[in-house]
């Protein structure tokens, strides 16, 4: 494993991420349409969106065909989920290059962005 | 306006946003906010939230481009990624608890910072003394040109880790991928070349606004019918924009658009300044 061949690993995870991502995120939105088109949004006034929305469990048990923002939110959360897996990958490639500094390195920006996702804020 | 009118509405400003962001080197996310605050009367916190997915999304999606470059410098970005994601975390903190005014001048200050960085020239790659922390952490590297290989080496690496905190933390606070202050940090203090500085600080750029976007989500700042348009729109744009990089004319649309992105900037302050 070299850094040119891991670079180019890392940049295929994050072109299929970030695909997949907008596939479900575009099928959730014609879902939504289909279903919401004739309301009117409004977003002048701020208001935190509902819980279930709002935490990795709840996306995932909210994100069915009856709910159609849950699609959308499971295709976003997808989405923030791709450049931390591009970590945890590249920590695996400096562990298979032997760089141990690296590893650390890594494990430790991991670690901020998994608490960044999964802690409550 | 119902939703059927509303989000191809959304969509179109993003692309456009997404398109101009990529055409001067600035990112989408930056103008994507004022777009929707100031077009659209969105409250900045969905205005950021949005904005901020869209920004990972342009941040992965540009990786296309690196494959067929190989400029990038993935130990550089993990490096400078340990300031950049705690900065982000500060900054995502600091939004929930910052007045949505207090959130408008700064962004005007910042998109202000952006377009006067937008038409200065590109500096020139010279290199200077190297940082021995460069080399104990593996920093220096080589990129491909003119058929063969161009070694450079990094210098000033705490001072580059240090704007690259600020920069993190701006990009949580604001919800954008701070590009002109990443391209600061990396370009002139750390003199890394400038082919490899911006496909490394594109990476970096996603890797940033994953860090802020979960404190985001928890809080309730990702709605997901506004940041669907959004991030499918800077989306296409941006990937378009990465295309026509080559055949634009690059000097009078950094102007036009340093002088749109200037009044918007204004008009943000002067927002923020009448909600105090």
């Amino acid at each position: 494993m070299t850094d040119q061949r891991l670079e180019k690993i890392v940049s295929v995870l994050l072109i299929a991420g970030v695909s997949l991502s907008a596939l479900i995120v575009l099928s959730g939105a014609i879902c939504y349409l289909w279903q919401h088109g004739n309301e009117s949004p409004d977003y002048h006034e701020f208001h935190a969106i509902e819980r279930k929305y709002r935490s990795i469990q709840g996306v995932l048990g909210a994100a069915r065909p009856s709910d159609c923002r849950g699609i959308i939110q499971l295709g976003l959360l997808l989405l923030i989920c791709t450049p931390i897996a591009r970590v945890a990958f590249s920590m695996a490639g400096f562990a298979l290059e032997r760089d141990g500094t690296y590893v650390l390195l890594t494990a430790i920006v991991l670690a901020i962005l998994l608490y960044g996702l999964a802690a409550p804020h | 306006m119902t939703n059927l009118e509303f989000t191809p509405l959304v969509f179109t400003i993003s692309a456009i946003a997404g398109l101009l962001g990529a055409l001067t080197g600035l990112g989408g996310g930056v103008v994507v906010t004022p777009a929707l605050t100031l077009l659209l009367g969105v409250d900045i916190r969905f205005a950021i939230g949005a904005s901020l997915v869209s920004v990972i999304a342009t941040s992965s999606g540009a990786a296309a481009a690196y494959v067929r470059e190989g400029y990038s410098n993935i130990r550089i970005g993990m490096f400078l990624e340990l300031a950049t994601t705690i900065g982000a975390l500060l900054g995502a903190y600091l939004a929930t608890r910052t007045p949505t005014g207090i959130l408008g001048i700064v962004f005007g200050a910042v998109l202000l910072h952006s377009a006067w960085m937008s038409t200065r020239p590109r500096p020139h790659d010279s290199s200077g003394k190297p940082d021995p922390l460069a080399t104990r952490f593996k920093l220096n590297g080589s990129y491909p040109a003119d058929g063969g290989h161009q070694s450079y080496k990094v210098t000033h690496v705490k001072t580059g880790l240090g704007l690259m905190f600020g920069a993190g933390t701006l990009s949580g606070l604001l919800g954008i991928g701070s590009g002109a202050l990443k391209v600061i940090a990396m370009d002139q203090a750390m003199r890394i070349p400038f082919k490899v500085s911006t496909t490394t600080s594109n990476f970096m750029i996603g890797v940033t606004a994953a860090a802020s976007a979960g404190i985001y989500l928890s809080r309730g700042y990702i709605e997901p019918v506004l940041a669907m348009p959004v991030m499918l729109g800077v989306l296409t744009g941006s990937l378009i924009g990465a295309r026509k990089l080559i055949g634009a004319r690059v000097r009078v649309l950094r102007w036009t658009f340093a002088a749109v992105v200037g009044v918007m900037a204004i008009e943000m302050i002067v927002n923020g300044v009448q909600k105090l």
